[in-house]
């Protein structure tokens, strides 16, 4: 067969050089806590810390040695997971001090001549392991009104939006709810209250977006006392951030709105 | 174990589950049971887009739509399946804006549109813009505009209750109608059943059978796992598609909106190996023809890497700005997991086990169905985990998106309208027994097979032996091994006692599944001597429509002892515009 001269001819593809994949040997020191481990006579379960041995490419994501700890050495290792690859949410934990979704660290990423600390977010109950309980977390997201509102009859097209309006809100709309962004925030581990960045963002998902009609609502609810006003502009929700959404730009965004009174 | 009683149970929160119960909601009380937050589903994952005849941007209509996407299943699809689904695509997406969706917009301020691959304008003549998209995450976009919207609406949900089993009445005459289903609460390890008029099935596609995957970790075919284990046939099983641009190695997904930008795959040569084999619509061919295309360049001794073993999507000739803005995610996947900058160097991919065409079979009212023909009384099945069957041998990108929100909708108003009619049907006698004793079987045994090991080597066998190019052969080994693996599965067991999340649990139940569904697979593509679509065989390399232009239906038969085979039958095509042509693009 002969090859068809294209239009868009390539320059011979720079073939890179193979990464180095020799396998380390890696530590995990996981925090563990197993509800159903009651003592003899009948103690409550504590946490421990737990140390395993993988061997683990550079390039291998965290979440395959845990998989590799819950397949090969303990059964018993207990973590939420779905997507593998950062979209879904379901992996966000505290890995070596620093909220990440365990599906988007590899290994290479991190100093692996000590163990990698792996422990629950923080300011949610710990149910087991790596496993804590959502339901506040989600509760605030509901309470911002996290829907779009609008009033009159429905057009019979598209609402129309310019691409100006639609990349007003855009940073908000990538949010996946990990809770990596609230679980880093010093203000929600001390007060569980305070809707946190997360709730914040989606809020901010809707009040800046031009066919809805709620922001005044929107903006009331955050202007209570556990609202916007309790963020101390830490950064760490930004920088905790998985998707990369400036979230402390949207809380001041937000804030700014409640000011002025315009969105 | 605890009873519950509502007019329509939904498993599943994906895209089809949360789009049912928008509807079902409305008008019968509703609950939406799911193994994980409604907002981890995999409908999150797609990206390209969701087509539809809007015409924003260029002629199309809803004729054309329904032609590529019988074309594209390989003649297949259903025919009046397909059209309801594109006449109804319209308004699916225009609901979509109206319940907030943020897609990406025209200079107008209209719903903007890319091309897709197998969507043309008028038969065939060229590529064609109808995939309306927000960024490379549309379906983000779309599980986050439903789950919104079931906030709104106040829909009730049960979070991580992993539904196990479904309960049927039968009849004298074999007759089966639905009475509920039980499910297994993960948090405290407790038993429900829930009665239910209406049953919706909306739990998704089975790609963990495959190890190089787009597919989440969750995606076990939970839900044709049951049905098939309550005597219910699955529909066109074999038929599986590799979406061609995975992540080599790893299997994640870079969306064909890639290629409908303007990227090119390229072989080791830097040559544009798709002119070859799609000559007019090149590397815009459907999935089927797009991925044999790579994996026969690599077999041919054309592929690049130290290995030779995959080929590249070359996105460097478009502006920096236009990968920026609309494949922001997919270039970050290259970054973060192949360290490739895809605005200047190419990306290596490989075919990646994408998405299960076969399913439960329904009719086009989403109800499922007992055979060719009978319907089993309140219940559907919609989405991935169904066989409409609107995509036939192999789905066109974006119909997915499609099909949950078309076919999802169609279920919640069919079921709601049978719950208000229809009386509770009543439970059997002990309606857990069979959930409990699965889950004490596996908790208390001291076998010594271990769930992650047997997974692995299912895995294994299903890429090397049923794969993108299958024969003979390789399906009788891998036959063999899953039998195998079968067998041993029944000494496995798990670490974990405990009663709270225990998620070893759910991976060993998960795998039960896996194993059935590998098998029913297996044997489908084994006797379909012929290629179609996503079913390739080496051996029986041409369509052959005088003896399988039907659909495949496998039935699970259990004997006197307890053991079961699977018996095979067939289902005709409905055809009603298009007769099958030689499929060329």
């Amino acid at each position: 067969m002969t090859a068809v001269i294209d239009e868009n001819p390539a320059a011979a593809p720079v073939q890179k050089p193979a990464r180095d994949q020799t396998p380390v040997t890696i530590t995990l020191r996981i925090r563990r806590y197993l509800p159903d481990l009651v003592g003899p006579n009948g103690e409550p379960p504590v946490p421990f810390w737990q140390d395993f041995e993988v061997e683990a490419d550079p390039t291998e994501r965290i979440l395959t040695a845990l998989h590799k700890v819950k397949g090969e050495q303990d059964g018993s290792l207990t973590f939420r997971r779905s997507c593998a690859h950062g979209i879904c949410g379901s992996d966000a934990m505290r890995i070596n001090g620093r909220n990440r979704l365990a599906c988007k660290t590899l290994v290479k990423d991190l100093d692996i001549s000590k163990p990698i600390t792996v422990e629950p977010i923080k300011g949610l109950q710990v149910e087991k392991d790596l496993v804590v309980d959502m339901d506040p977390f989600f509760q605030s997201f509901k309470d911002v009104m996290p829907f779009l509102v609008t009033s009159g009859n429905e057009p019979t097209r598209e609402r129309l939006q310019s691409p100006e309006d639609r990349e007003r809100f855009d940073d908000t709309t990538k949010c996946i709810l990990c809770a990596c962004c609230t679980t880093s925030c010093p203000v929600f581990w001390t007060d569980g209250q305070y809707f946190g960045p997360a709730a914040i963002v989606n809020a901010h998902r809707f009040i800046f977006d031009s066919r809805d009609e709620a922001a005044e609502q929107r903006l009331e609810i955050l202007n209570e006392k556990e609202g916007v006003w309790r963020c101390r502009t830490t950064f760490n929700c930004t920088d905790a951030c998985p998707r990369g959404i400036e979230v402390t730009k949207a809380i001041q965004e937000v804030k700014r709105a409640l000011i002025f009174r315009r969105v | 174990m605890q009873i519950h009683k509502y007019d329509t149970v939904i498993v599943g929160a994906g895209g089809a589950g949360m789009r049912a119960a928008l509807e079902a909601s409305k008008s019968s009380r509703t609950a939406v049971l799911t193994k994980l937050y409604p907002t981890r589903s995999h409908t999150g994952a797609a990206q390209g887009g969701m087509c539809a005849a809007l015409a924003n941007v260029e002629e199309d209509n809803w004729e054309w739509h329904t032609f590529d996407t019988v074309k594209g299943g390989d003649y297949l699809t259903d025919q009046d399946a397909a059209e309801i689904m594109c006449k109804e695509a319209i308004d699916a997406v225009l609901d979509l804006e109206k319940m907030g969706l943020p897609f990406s917009r025209t200079p107008e301020g209209r719903i903007d549109q890319r091309r897709f691959g197998g969507h043309t304008r008028d038969h065939g003549k060229a590529a064609v813009r109808r995939s309306c998209y927000a960024a490379d995450r549309t379906g983000h976009m779309i599980l986050q505009t439903l789950f919104q919207n079931c906030v709104k609406q106040n829909v009730e949900f049960y979070n991580e209750f992993y539904v196990l089993d479904l309960l049927l009445q039968e009849d004298s005459l074999g007759r089966k109608t639905t009475s509920g289903v039980v499910a297994y609460e993960l948090a405290s390890g407790d038993v429900h059943v829930f009665q239910a008029k209406a049953v919706i099935f909306a739990t998704g596609g089975f790609g963990k059978v495959f190890k190089t995957t787009s597919n989440a970790h969750t995606l076990t075919g939970d839900g044709m796992g049951i049905a098939w284990r309550r005597g219910l046939p699955l529909e066109d099983m074999e038929f599986y598609q590799f979406h061609p641009t995975g992540l080599a190695g790893l299997g994640i997904l870079l969306t064909e909106g890639a290629r409908g930008e303007g990227g090119i795959l390229r072989n080791a040569d830097g040559e544009r190996f798709m002119e070859r084999y799609a000559p007019t619509i090149k590397d815009l061919a459907p999935r089927d023809i797009v991925a044999r295309s790579m994996v026969l360049e690599v077999l041919e001794g054309r592929g690049a890497g130290p290995n030779k073993d995959y080929v590249y999507l070359d996105l460097t000739h478009l502006p920096a700005e236009q990968i920026e803005e609309k494949l922001p995610d997919i270039t970050e996947f290259a970054r973060t997991y192949l360290g490739v900058e895809p605005t200047t160097e190419l990306v290596p991919v490989y075919p990646t086990a994408h998405y299960a065409m076969g399913g439960i079979p329904t009719n086009v009212e989403a109800e499922v169905l007992a055979d060719n023909d009978t319907v089993v009384p309140g219940l559907y099945a919609a989405g991935e985990v169904a066989c409409v069957s609107v995509h036939g041998s192999n789905r066109l990108g974006t119909n997915s998106l499609l099909d949950i929100n078309v076919f999802g909708r169609r279920a919640g108003i069919a079921a709601a309208k049978y719950a208000q009619t229809a009386d509770y049907v009543e439970l059997p006698e002990n309606p857990a027994a069979g959930v409990i004793e699965l889950i004490e079987r596996l908790r208390d045994s001291d076998g010594t097979e271990r769930v992650a090991q047997i997974r692995a080597e299912m895995q294994e066998t299903m890429d090397a032996n049923a794969g993108v190019y299958r024969t003979e052969e390789t399906l009788k080994q891998a036959l063999d091994d899953i039998k195998a693996l079968q067998k041993r599965y029944r000494n496995v067991s798990i670490q974990d006692k405990g009663k709270r999340f225990n998620t070893d649990l759910l991976e060993a139940v998960e795998l039960g599944f896996l194993l059935d569904l590998a098998e029913v697979l297996v044997v489908g593509a084994a006797n379909r001597k012929e290629s179609r679509g996503g079913h390739a065989r080496e051996d029986y390399q041409t369509r052959d429509d005088v003896n399988f232009m039907k659909h495949t239906m496998a039935y699970r038969e259990v004997d006197g002892n307890g053991d079961y085979s699977i018996r095979l039958d067939w289902k005709p095509v409905v055809v009603t515009r298009y007769q099958p042509m030689e499929r060329k693009y």
